[in-house]
């Protein structure tokens, strides 16, 4: 019998974990000396209140699509992919050897290869750790955080030595060429007589986020691989049983993982940076895990919670620009969401299982 | 490279080092009972913070050191809770912890000294200054043993001892107790200590303190000895280059002494020299850099000898009925 | 004068929901003798001994501890009431040393060089004093089965247990080993010990010791003097006089052979030999069912059979040779070759607790070109399936959508089986088919089973239900530590010969 239904698994415990860190932040923010109230007016205001505010949040939301859609899918199969920054990074290096090296006539065609490219970098990025785990037990996570520093070494080094142009004093590659620019949401939104920010960044690359949520969403539930993953990480034995390899599946599972981060490079690298510099990703491959976290390893809870990211990264930046309150807000945010949903769910969950029996008997 | 510069360099290294050793060995203890730790890193920001606040705010170096230390424990606290009494993930425990030690102190920072999220510089009392052992100054002029105590084993701040005093202490504590005994039995096999008549929780709940109670030491000494106050992020990644150092270690305290002396000097030789040219090719300094990092993936795949983590380690213990 | 028990069990009873794992048990043992509690799996052994350890509390009942009422909330109680715990899954720190391993938790004081000196000591004299010879200074992984139970003894001696209380403790001993073993335990009894041996080998009870009880179901059955008994009246006492299920079958007409099994070996990650040579055939349209107490090499058995795990031997279906190397989740293949697998553990291998019940129909078969449409999985046609399939076994409720934990056991096993079973499979190999299922789905179970058969189907069933092996099986056989004791024809055996057969006696075959 179960202690509780499953929608009070999959809703409840998220929004009460939300909750308690939503007071905790305000708690904090008082502690700074500053109105809570006012903090969260302003981060509206300032995030959804204007198309420049969208543009923003949906800029942001798509590089945490990307990243959320990473960790969910390696949550699916039990693993825990802190690589998700390192394989971003990879695969901003795919997207700049696209844009670089190779002529383009239209954008379109530089995004999808640039999209391919920026898949195969992050994928590769993520099979050692993958490999070592199904093949020798080593960590995943640990490993995946050692990756994160050589990726960032790695990337150091190309920059600065490899890709940057001669007389530059950037640690970054020389400006992608016009063909490869991506279409803003303004460009977009146009020719529908809508009239969207010309300087925020989000670009088409949302719309190949929303592809992705779809994509993974039917490989996840509705294909043989999608099948086997899940029951994997259900029951490794159970795995067993029906003939599925754990090897193969740590090993895709993780591959599709670190594709998924590296796309996030198609809206950093190519949709609004232009070019690939030094630390693009600024931490979205963490706040992935906040994302997936908060979204239940769902496409659909994946987009919301990235949305809900974008604005509260969006939001923070207002904060910073018209108050005190610095951009770490965010940070103590994300922790406290990603402390409550991911390790003490149980605080949350023990006693609403009572709740519910005490509920049952009560009927009965 | 003369003599004078290898001793400059070694000088460096044990400085280097100690953040890194204190660190490593606070994640000794809490691995060797069960508890992963990958929030060293956070906790010692935090402490670096709290120390340097505290010490700007009343002139007191050792009131800073005590409220870095208490500001890791706290942290160590949640962890616990969620690791120990909840039954929680551990590895995501460490990362939100990381998480909010990295938010929390520079909005605090912002809050209290308005100077974009650091402190004020430490000077006099708020610093860790370097100590001078006895005859130092006489010594130094005597042939290659004079410098190496003049130089390279006097003139560190007293937390660079302390940690180096450390290894023996927590080899001592480990092997040669009681308690260092339950530690690493709880960390292997959590049934045996428990059907034994022994507190698992308890002895969990100590390794955790421990734990604190060094990352709240060696975040200190970043802020307070290393360096002269707090700056945002300013642990760089030394909590994670503390883990590969313990993994490199295999989770033995004088291992660990090498390892983090191993990186302390990687790290050294990184900042002194930005590319090494070994004659055929030049090592960029990213190599340097990221050295650490490959040195301990390739221990964890098992090329050097296995490293085998304590068994019931990252496991919650629940009563087998 | 009289000596009053060592220890003394009064009423004691303990329910676990509405499952009742103990009732009303009282036993006696005087000090100095070797006391055998002897029944099949879930007669309430392990619980018993858990109360005695302080594992759990006794819902009614009492405790005597020479005499006194004693209290036992957690282990120190118990080992300070002198009970000393030999658990089946020893419970030893495997990188330790032997010494460091026997004094964690009673060490003598911080400091550990006085404790390990004294408990050098202790070892030298209670080794010389018992039999008990190991290296203090051995690592516990490096050491022999036998000798890490040695280990495990020595601690509750060094704790100055009087009373020993042995779970299982031949399981993993090999014969001489086993021996070893029992001459120490009869030494320890010249010494005064009182040792509680639980075990289900009825060979052991008969020479080692003094007293047996035999517990059945929750309750204590009979408490009798080892030599006022034999393994033929212990056997029935064991497995009990249950009016046999009946099952309506036609006799079988097996015809041409659908498995060969020859000199199968199977070594576990600890290098204990599991199955030691099997050879066996099962022919289509037949039932062979293989009895035996669980944890025999049976789980093994059907492991290797459905491509779990690997082993050395021959299998053979249909003719064919089937590869037995290094490959583990081979399960893919398996089927591919027309064998069906009803796991032992519907919950860790068989179902996926977690998925619905439609998916769960096709666990295993989930590359079947019958449930996929284009590149994705066809979720309607499996659903549909699953509609089907849960009408034709009477699976309730019959809502494809509920998810597996919801389902009662007797329903979950019916969904396994209904997969399993409409594959139209050569070779159904069944393990434990109504463990933990209700009265009412065990008949529709048994009468599935008997159906296949009689579609000319070949069955190879595994249960440690005596009564269920005689209702389906055409031929019987009975394994014990890992190897085949012999075939019986049902027809002409009894409970009684199985029973000795399972607990690892074969008696001479009358003429």
């Amino acid at each position: 019998m179960e202690k509780m239904p499953a929608w009070a698994d999959a809703v409840l415990v998220p929004l009460i974990s939300l909750l308690l860190a939503a007071i905790l932040s305000a708690l904090v923010i008082i502690g700074i000396g500053e109105d809570p109230v006012a903090a969260v007016k302003l981060m509206v205001q300032g995030s959804l209140g204007s198309t420049y505010g969208w543009g923003y949040t949906l800029y942001y939301a798509t590089n945490f699509m990307f990243t959320g859609l990473a960790v969910a899918v390696a949550f699916h199969a039990r693993m825990f992919n802190i690589g998700g920054e390192g394989q971003a990074m990879l695969g901003g290096l795919g997207v700049a050897v696209v844009c670089l090296y190779m002529p383009w006539p239209h954008w379109s065609l530089a995004l999808i290869f640039a999209t391919l490219s920026s898949a195969v970098f992050g994928a590769a990025w993520a099979f050692l750790p993958a490999y070592l785990q199904a093949k020798r037990g080593s960590h995943i996570v640990i490993t995946t955080i050692m990756f994160n520093f050589i990726a960032a070494a790695l990337l150091n080094y190309l920059l600065v030595n490899v890709m940057r142009p001669k007389g530059s004093m950037d640690p970054a590659t020389a400006k992608f060429p016009e063909t490869t620019h991506l279409p803003t949401l303004h460009d977009i939104l146009e020719p529908f007589g809508i009239a969207f920010s010309k300087a925020a960044p989000a670009n088409v690359s949302l719309i190949v986020a929303i592809i992705a949520c779809v994509a993974v969403y039917f490989l996840i539930w509705r294909t043989r691989l999608g099948y086997e993953i899940r029951a994997f990480g259900h029951s490794e034995s159970g795995a067993k049983y029906a003939g599925i390899s754990p090897v193969k599946i740590t090993v895709v599972a993780m591959l599709i993982s670190g594709g998924l981060a590296g796309m996030m490079a198609i809206n950093n690298v190519m949709g609004e940076g232009e070019r690939l510099i030094m630390n693009s990703t600024e931490g979205a491959g963490f706040i992935g895990i906040a994302v997936a976290l908060m979204g239940r390893s769902h496409p659909f809870g994946v987009f919301l919670a990235a949305i809900l990211f974008g604005f509260l990264y969006q939001g923070g930046a207002e904060l910073a620009l018209w108050t005190t309150i610095p951009r770490e807000l965010i940070v103590v945010i994300q922790a406290l969401v990603i402390l409550f949903t991911g390790a003490l769910d149980n605080m949350v969950r023990m006693p609403l299982e009572k709740l519910f029996l005490i509920f049952r008997k009560g009927d009965a | 490279m003369d003599f004078l510069t290898i001793i400059q360099v070694l000088d460096s290294t044990v400085r280097l080092a100690t953040p890194l050793l204190l660190a490593c060995l606070a994640g000794l203890y809490s691995e060797r009972a069960g508890i992963f730790d990958i929030g060293l890193e956070g906790k010692m920001l935090a402490a670096a913070f709290f120390s340097a606040a505290i010490a700007a705010m009343t002139g007191s170096v050792w009131l800073g050191l005590l409220a870095g230390i208490a500001a890791s424990l706290i942290l160590s606290g949640v962890h616990g809770l969620a690791s120990i009494t909840f039954r929680g993930n551990q590895l995501i425990s460490g990362v939100a912890i990381n998480f909010l030690a990295a938010g929390m102190t520079v909005l605090i920072a912002q809050s209290w000294f308005k100077q974009g999220g650091r402190t004020p510089s430490l000077i006099g009392g708020g610093r860790f200054n370097p100590i001078e052992l006895p005859f130092a100054e006489t010594l130094s002029t005597f042939p290659i043993l004079g410098p190496i105590y003049s130089e390279l084993i006097s003139g560190h701040s007293i937390l660079v001892y302390v940690a180096f005093a450390a290894v023996p202490a927590t080899w001592w504590l480990l092997y040669r107790t009681r308690f260092g005994l339950r530690l690493r039995a709880v960390g292997e096999n959590p049934a045996a200590v428990d059907t034994a008549g022994v507190s698992v929780v308890g002895l969990r709940f100590a390794a955790v303190a421990i734990c604190g109670v060094l990352c709240g030491i060696a975040g200190a000494y970043l802020a307070t000895g290393l360096q002269a106050g707090f700056v945002k992020e300013m642990t760089a990644g030394r909590g994670f280059i503390a883990l590969a150092a313990l993994i490199f270690a295999k989770w033995r305290p004088w291992y660990a002494l090498s390892a983090c002396l191993l990186f302390g000097f990687l790290q050294a030789i990184a900042l002194r020299y930005q590319n090494i040219d070994l004659g055929a090719f030049t090592v960029p300094v990213q190599v340097m850099d990221a050295l650490p990092y490959i040195l301990t993936v390739v221990i964890l795949a098992g090329f050097v000898g296995k490293a085998v983590p304590p068994r019931a380690g990252g496991e919650p213990y629940v009563k087998e009925r | 004068m009289t000596v009053a028990p060592a220890i003394e069990l009064k009423g004691i009873s303990k329910a676990f929901g509405p499952v009742q794992a103990n009732k009303d048990i009282s036993i006696r043992v005087m000090p100095g003798t070797i006391h055998g509690i002897i029944g099949e799996n879930g007669a309430g052994k392990s619980t018993l001994m858990s109360i005695l350890y302080g594992f759990y509390k006794a819902d009614k009942g009492q405790i005597f501890i020479g005499g006194m009422k004693t209290s036992i909330p957690d282990s120190q109680a118990a080992i300070a009431a002198g009970i000393g715990m030999v658990f089946q899954h020893f419970k030893l720190v495997e990188n330790f040393t032997v010494l460091e391993n026997i004094i964690l938790g009673a060490e003598d004081g911080a400091m550990l060089r006085p404790s390990l000196a004294k408990a050098r000591q202790s070892l030298t004299d209670l080794a010389k004093e018992y039999g008990l010879d190991v290296d203090p200074d051995a690592i516990v992984e490096n050491l022999s089965v036998g000798h890490q139970q040695r280990v495990e003894i020595l601690k509750a001696l060094y704790r100055q247990a009087d009373i020993l209380i042995l779970d299982e403790p031949t399981g993993v001993l090999t014969p001489a080993e086993a021996d070893q073993l029992f001459r120490i335990l009869n030494r320890l009894r010249e010494e005064g010990k009182t040792i509680i041996l639980i075990t289900h080998k009825l060979r052991e009870i008969m020479d080692t010791t003094d007293t047996v009880s035999v517990m059945r179901r929750g309750e204590m059955t009979a408490t009798v003097k080892t030599s006022d008994t034999s393994p033929a009246g212990l056997a029935e006492l064991m497995v009990g006089r249950k009016v046999l299920l009946q099952v309506d079958k036609v006799p079988a007409t097996p015809k041409e052979t659908v498995l060969e099994v020859e000199d199968l070996r199977v070594v576990d990650e600890k290098g204990v030999e599991r199955l030691k040579g099997i050879s066996l055939d099962v022919k289509a349209g037949e039932i062979l069912g293989i009895a035996g107490v669980a944890g025999n090499g049976q789980s093994e058995l059907l492991e290797v059979l459905g491509g779990i795990t690997s082993g050395t031997g021959v299998i053979r279906v249909n003719g064919q040779d089937i590869d037995l190397t290094g490959k583990f989740s081979d399960g893919q293949s398996r089927r591919a070759r027309g064998i069906a697998h009803v796991p032992e553990d519907r919950q860790r291998e068989g179902l996926i607790m977690d998925y619905m019940a439609w998916e769960n129909t096709a666990f295993g078969y989930h590359r079947d070109p019958a449930y996929q449409s284009g590149i994705l999985m066809n979720n309607a046609a499996i659903r549909a399936d699953t509609e089907e399939k849960m009408e034709r076994f009477d699976v309730r409720p019959p809502n494809p959508r509920l998810t597996a934990k919801n389902f009662s056991g007797g329903n979950q096993q019916k969904i396994v089986l209904a997969r399993e079973i409409e594959r139209n499979p050569d070779l159904l190999l069944v393990g434990q088919p109504t463990r933990g299922v209700d009265i009412g789905a065990i008949e529709f179970i048994h009468q599935q089973i008997v159906a296949l058969r009689d579609q000319g189907k070949a069955i190879l069933l595994v249960s440690v239900e005596l009564d269920e092996i005689f209702a389906l099986s055409d031929r019987i056989a009975v394994m014990f530590d890992g190897q085949l004791m012999g075939f019986r024809d049902p027809a002409k055996t009894d409970e009684k010969e199985l029973g000795l057969m399972m607990a690892g006696v074969v008696e001479e075959e009358a003429a």
